[in-house]
């Protein structure tokens, strides 16, 4: 039981880091058409800001990584808007081609982060608590298990309050659906592709620091390795739909701890074959809507 | 006559690479009901979404004799072009009500005008758009467009797969827009042209064959069926009739 | 008639008929190409003779002397430079073969490493497993090549059956998942068969002896060579064959093959497996040049570099894949001299830490080819001649206004 305790929610914990990743990508895919390869990009500078600055402020402290984490957010915010402002903009509908200059700009950053910050992993400091574990029903939970579950509320909270109260929110929701037919309505659905990357990137940024809490350190590959499980996650859970990014996040990561512990460490692999298997039975994903 | 509030010269349009408007040219007149024919496949819908720039497009387009041609879709609409699209296209997801703010562009939209003429809806505020039939999507879709004060709506196929008692309905609003709005109508419903429309427009292989007032091509069997490929308009309106909704 | 589907947006009806009309489904590509290709055959004449004569010079250039500083380590009979440029030419092959499936069948596969690494993977294991079997070696050697092939094919037609029953980016998605789960086996290294991080190392045991060993590398060098040309026959036939105008007219137009009563389906199926195994043979020579295989060459990022590659060359071009496979290739390698040099170690912070990562100048390089070099170098005597900005894989797109 405690072991299956365990299991689920680091296995949140985990989904927590996914959805951080997923709910930008499928957000920006589902309104844009944009495959965004550069999102792990986002979050790994983010990730390396955030601890740059965090450290020199007060490292390992609940107030570093507060200081971490909001500028881990605004960097995320800002290069992701850049980064649609002043590449994807100009290949305006070109599909194939924005989603290769966003291949273009992972490998360049992250070769770029390896020349700053080195190819080896940069082991970090986190607040003691954080270190430790809770005793729930005879499970030794890691804290930092509960600080990555909460964050994710907050920001799936955050991003669905967005979405339903506000007109920029509506014309996203609409945008996912029927992206000429808000143009039809005399909106111009463009500046709106800006801020869903900024929204986006701000999510993965946050995801950077809480990844280096997580992983216990910050390294150039640091996206690169979580972007595929997005990709996968954001595939099961449908492009476009946010709902089913988090749904899948949970599934993805839960699946992951559980065939690792019970089958060998073979957690990544039943990742792969669950995605295939649900792209199969299902092309359009849980929760997607019909292409 | 006055001046022609859009006027269509030498417009031609392509999808993926192929031809599907060839070249048309044509005016609406600034107020009535102007009705675009032709048969199945011809580019009625296709001239529209040139008209908006929903697809690439060549060729002059002027609203009130300004040109529109090189307008982006959006701006094309904020001059006043109301779009009631083919299919309707309300968004599924979204409840009527956001349906309809999505599609309020003035500081002082008509939403009064919108309740009188579609009471249905107003019951149906919280609904989601997707869940309606395809009668209450067209009044979505129609509301959307007489929310805002317009120069022109540009209306296709309203009546598409409609029950009859729906198809008189919708009939009826568009009457009551064509008061105070001028209309470009696609319409395959004779019956519906009948009652509506004062001029024609008709298509094919991608050109105009012929313009004139209403009356001159529906009071002429042989055209009728030269143009739009039917023997009597009592039978299109009994076909139409057996249609089922379709969503 | 009147109350049936309008289909407006459609291509008009005659069109439609028109070729539905025709015994031949896809009669007006394949006259077009032969239109093309009669107008201009004493151009292709001199292109087969062009293509023939560059063959011959790569072919001597062993017995030669040529020294590019800059471009090349080293005059061209050094096994250093002639090791680079097989590499090159393998790297050529193999994106030739994910042009196959990206330009011309439009199957945008994140996959294609997969089927690299099994070839590679493929044949060194089965030398290894048929190390202690006591028939002549030369025999073993060609079994082993068989086996590995068969492999190769057996993988590239399970894996593109499934794939294949999705399209766009869920397609691009099931090959990156089964490229990831091809990956994953490959680290794990179950049995110690892969090796794991390490990597695998060739079992010469039964490799003939005239491709072992440094002094030999101009030997590799011409199996290279000859799997380049290989690969571009495979290429070209298939691209001129029936299957090859049918996969290029579902790229523009899948309805319109659908209704002429075709499936595309297996057309693409076929196309997925004879890029495949062409990946795979690449592969194979890839573990010979190498002597051993990396696990780095199953990742997905290995495929997103034959992406850059391809692109970078120019998708509408089959040169493109080999002009980018091949300056590719240099670069990475000159640049990653460059990076060690002492003009670079002397430069202040700001240029030395992005100039001495090759990647970065390589993934910029991209990101400014595809902004504002649609056509890639393939592309550039075309626009110089004509003027012309459109990419030729960017009409489909185009339109999704």
């Amino acid at each position: 039981m405690s072991t299956l305790l365990l299991l689920v929610i680091t296995g949140l914990g985990l989904g927590a880091l996914y959805f951080l990743v997923a709910s930008g990508l499928s957000l920006i895919y589902g309104l844009m058409g944009v495959l965004n390869f550069a999102h792990g990009s986002f979050l790994t500078i983010s990730a390396f800001l955030g601890w740059e600055v965090g450290r020199r402020v007060s490292d390992g402290t609940w107030w570093g990584l507060a200081i971490s984490a909001l500028v881990g957010i605004a960097v995320g915010a800002i290069v992701a808007a850049l980064t649609e402002y002043l590449l994807i903009r100009r290949l305006y509908e070109r599909h194939i081609e924005q989603a290769l200059v966003t291949v273009g700009l992972s490998l360049a950053t992250v070769a770029l982060f390896e020349g700053i910050w080195g190819t080896d992993p940069i082991y970090t400091e986190k607040p003691d608590w954080l270190g430790q574990t809770t005793e729930i029903l005879g499970a030794k939970i890691p804290n930092d298990r509960f600080l990555l579950i909460a964050c994710a509320l907050l920001v799936l909270g955050g991003i669905v309050l967005f979405l339903r109260r506000t007109r920029y929110g509506l014309i996203i929701r609409a945008g996912v659906e029927n992206r000429s037919m808000v143009t039809a309505l005399g909106i111009d659905v463009r500046r709106s592709f800006t801020l869903v990357f900024a929204i986006g990137g701000a999510a993965a940024g946050l995801g950077g620091v809480l990844a280096s809490v997580y992983y216990g350190y910050v390294s150039a590959h640091l996206g690169s390795t979580l972007l595929i499980f997005a990709f996968i996650v954001t595939v099961i859970g449908g492009l476009g739909s946010l709902t089913g990014a988090a749904i899948a996040s949970v599934l993805v990561a839960v699946l992951q701890q559980f065939a690792n512990f019970y089958l060998g460490g073979t957690g990544d692999l039943v990742v792969v074959v669950a995605l295939a298997a649900v792209l199969l039975v299902r092309p359009r994903g849980l929760m997607g809507k019909v292409a | 006559m006055s001046e022609p509030i859009l006027v269509v010269d030498r417009l031609a349009g392509r999808i993926a690479g192929q031809q599907v408007v060839e070249d048309v040219s044509f005016e609406v007149p600034a107020t009535g009901v102007t009705a675009l024919l032709g048969r199945n496949g011809v580019g009625k819908t296709s001239t529209i979404k040139s008209i908006l720039g929903l697809i690439d497009r060549t060729g002059e387009v002027r609203l009130a004799g300004t040109r529109i041609d090189r307008l982006p879709t959006h701006r094309i609409v904020q001059r006043g072009v109301g779009y009631v699209p083919e299919d309707r296209e309300v968004f599924g997801a979204l409840t009527v009500a956001e349906n309809l703010r999505l599609a309020e562009r003035d500081a002082r939209p008509r939403r009064e005008l919108v309740e009188q003429l579609f009471p249905d809806l107003v019951q149906r505020r919280a609904q989601r758009a997707g869940t309606l039939s395809g009668g209450q999507q067209q009044m979505v879709s129609l509301a959307r467009a007489l929310v805002n004060e317009n120069r022109i709506l540009l209306v296709d196929e309203p009546t598409k797969g409609l029950a009859p008692k729906l198809v008189d309905e919708v009939a009826a609003a568009l009457a009551a827009a064509a008061k105070t709005v001028p209309i470009l109508l696609v319409e395959q419903n004779l019956h519906v042209i009948r009652k509506l429309a004062d001029r024609v427009v008709v298509l094919s292989g991608g050109r105009v064959v012929f313009t004139g007032a209403a009356t001159e091509l529906l009071d002429d069997e042989d055209r009728i069926r030269r143009y739009l490929g039917v023997h009597d308009a009592a039978d299109a309106v009994e076909n139409t009739g057996t249609l089922e909704e379709t969503r | 008639m009147m109350h049936s589907p309008d289909t407006d947006t459609d291509t008009p009806t005659t069109d439609a008929a028109a070729s539905a009309s025709t015994t031949a489904p896809t009669a007006r590509a394949a006259a077009g190409a032969k239109g093309r290709a009669a107008a201009s055959a004493p151009r292709m004449k001199r292109t087969l003779i062009g293509g023939l004569a560059l063959v011959v010079l790569l072919a001597v250039l062993p017995l030669l002397a040529i020294d590019i500083p800059g471009v090349l380590p080293g005059p061209t009979y050094t096994p250093g430079t002639l090791q680079l440029l097989a590499y090159a030419m393998l790297i050529a092959a193999l994106s030739l073969s994910y042009r196959m499936m990206f330009g011309l069948a439009g199957l945008l596969s994140f996959g294609h490493a997969l089927f690299f690494a099994a070839g590679a993977y493929g044949l060194g294991m089965t030398l290894e497993a048929f190390a202690p079997v006591a028939w002549p070696s030369e025999l073993v050697f060609v079994v082993s090549i068989l086996v590995s092939l068969a492999f190769g094919l057996v993988l590239a037609a399970t894996v593109g059956a499934l794939a294949l029953r999705v399209t766009g980016i869920s397609f691009a998605m099931v090959t990156l998942a089964f490229a990831q789960a091809g990956s994953v086996i490959i680290r794990r290294n179950p049995g110690g068969a892969t090796g794991g991080d390490e990597g695998l190392s060739l079992d010469i045991a039964n490799v003939p002896g005239a491709l072992v060993g440094v002094l030999n590398t101009r030997n590799l060098y011409w199996v290279a060579l000859g799997v380049l040309v290989f690969v571009y026959l495979v290429v070209l036939w298939v691209e001129k064959s029936r299957a090859g105008h049918v996969a290029e007219a579902t790229r523009e137009n899948e309805l319109r093959v659908r209704v002429i009563g075709i499936r595309p389906y297996t057309v693409k199926l076929l196309i997925f497996i004879v890029a495949s195994v062409l990946a795979a043979v690449a592969g194979m020579g890839y573990l010979l040049l190498q002597s051993g295989a990396s696990p780095r060459v199953a990742t997905a990022d290995f495929t997103l570099t034959l992406l850059v590659i391809v692109v970078l060359g120019g998708v509408g071009y089959r040169w493109g894949a080999i002009v980018g496979g091949i300056v590719y290739t240099l670069l990475d390698q000159r640049l990653t001299a460059l990076a060690g040099s002492d003009f670079i170690a002397g430069l202040p912070a700001v240029l030395r830490v992005p100039l001495s990562e090759p990647l970065f100048i390589l993934g910029t390089l991209f990101i400014l080819v595809v902004l504002f070099l649609p056509g890639g170098i393939a592309g550039i005597p075309q626009r110089i001649r004509s003027g012309r900005t459109q990419h030729p894989v960017e009409a489909e797109e185009a339109t999704d206004a």
